[in-house]
């Protein structure tokens, strides 16, 4: 399983794999907000937890018909099904290293674009805390949307409205952190929830999307 | 350690295209399958390998112990000769990427990238995926498409090593491959006669 997290992420850093897109998105999104809402301080800064993980949310969603679609044109998927890798374990990994690729990159460079969209000063520690804890769903629900649409040729119109949905109660909590956190409120619960999530999808999605693979390689 | 193939049907995209298929391969023996385009023999090999279930019947070996060779190589281009090796003998928990690259010729190749390989290279290059997999049965599917006739010779001697060591091989090709001790199996007389009633189901799969 090592070896094939290590073939994603060699995969994802070499030409053409994708890497920097999510974050190079999530750049655009948060210089261009303040260009079209004006320059009003509080403005920004009251929507900024909002922008910050829907900008995020949408990177996300950004790489993920590519999660299996590849492995599939190439024949790889066939061959990873029928080796001693259980398909579960594939989708878990392959999760894995589309949040250390795409996810993780994001989080850590949001506090720099919250400065951008005046972020007030208490939210900074909650707004990485909640991506870090949030967005592992994010990757785990996109990888159950990607294997259900794996046999569909441009099936990323049909990836992403199934998983947009999905995605909105991770969305809810996780900006929800950051807002209670910018007004100095306690974060705990919406934490602990967000959390929860994050734990939910990772424990059973796996064994969903596996199941949704062996039907689409027949 | 044998594949014993009892009364077996299977069907691709809900229709059925064999059945009453039976057949063994026991280690150090070849099987060439052989019948027209869309008779089924990928089919019967995905079933085999496990992809895809049979409509009825039996196969007595895991699809654990086969190794598998599609159409499509299973490359990842932006690696390099060796990466792609090193990536599945590691899947598979073994070693012997030297000695694989070596059999099938492509060692003054290891460090170019696979996009950069002709077609009869990549070829090579999946099929030599097969040595580092430690599997004993290979299921073959064309395994000679776009190899040239020094390289079908290099894979026939490659597959009659695999014999004498015990392994066996089960072959979709229509180009002989010099293994005159194989056993040939025409598809032709097992397709299937009857579209089966599929069921209320199936329209969902």
């Amino acid at each position: 399983m090592i070896a094939l997290l290590i073939r994603d992420l060699r995969l994802a850093f070499r030409a053409g794999g994708g890497f920097g897109l999510g974050l190079g998105f999530f750049l655009i999104l948060a210089v261009l907000v303040p260009l079209g809402v004006g320059p009003d301080p509080t403005t920004l800064g009251i929507i900024a937890p909002g922008i910050l993980w829907v900008g995020a949310l949408l990177a996300c969603l950004l790489s993920l018909d590519r999660l299996f679609a590849l492995d599939f044109e190439d024949g790889s998927l066939d061959l990873l099904a029928t080796s001693p890798i259980p398909l579960e374990g594939v989708v878990a990994v392959k999760a894995l290293a589309h949040w250390l690729t795409t996810c993780l990159p994001l989080a850590l460079v949001a506090p720099v674009l919250g400065i951008l969209l005046n972020l007030p000063g208490p939210a900074y520690a909650a707004l990485v805390l909640s991506l870090l804890l949030g967005t592992p769903a994010l990757s785990m629900i996109g990888a159950f949307g990607a294997a259900l649409t794996v046999g569909l040729k441009r099936g990323g119109l049909l990836l992403s409205l199934l998983v947009l949905p999905l995605y909105v109660p991770t969305l809810v909590f996780g900006a929800q952190t950051v807002t209670r956190a910018a007004q100095g409120l306690d974060i705990s619960t919406p934490l602990l929830l967000l959390s929860g999530i994050t734990a939910g999808s990772v424990a059973l999605l796996p064994f969903a999307a596996a199941f949704a693979l062996r039907i689409n390689l027949r | 350690m044998e594949l014993r193939v009892t009364d077996l049907a299977c069907a691709r995209g809900g229709l059925p295209l064999l059945e009453g298929l039976s057949f063994a391969v026991n280690p150090g023996e070849a099987l060439v399958l052989r019948g027209p385009n869309g008779s089924g023999k990928t089919t019967l090999l995905r079933t085999l390998a496990g992809l895809q279930p049979p409509l009825t019947g039996e196969i007595s070996c895991p699809p654990e112990q086969m190794a598998y060779a599609a159409h499509a190589d299973g490359l990842k281009t932006t690696l390099t000769v060796t990466e792609n090796l090193q990536f599945w003998a590691a899947i598979h928990g073994q070693s012997g990427v030297p000695e694989a690259m070596a059999a099938m010729n492509l060692s003054d190749l290891s460090d170019r990238h696979a996009q950069n390989l002709s077609a009869g290279q990549k070829r090579r290059l999946g099929l030599a995926r097969l040595m580092v997999t430690g599997r004993w049965l290979w299921v073959l599917d064309e395994p000679t498409v776009s190899l040239d006739v020094a390289s079908v010779a290099l894979f026939g001697r490659v597959i009659r090593a695999h014999l004498a060591g015990g392994g066996a091989a089960l072959l979709a090709t229509h180009i002989d491959l010099g293994l005159d001790e194989a056993k040939i199996l025409d598809l032709g007389p097992f397709k299937a006669s009857m579209p089966a009633d599929l069921g209320f189901d199936e329209a969902f799969l």
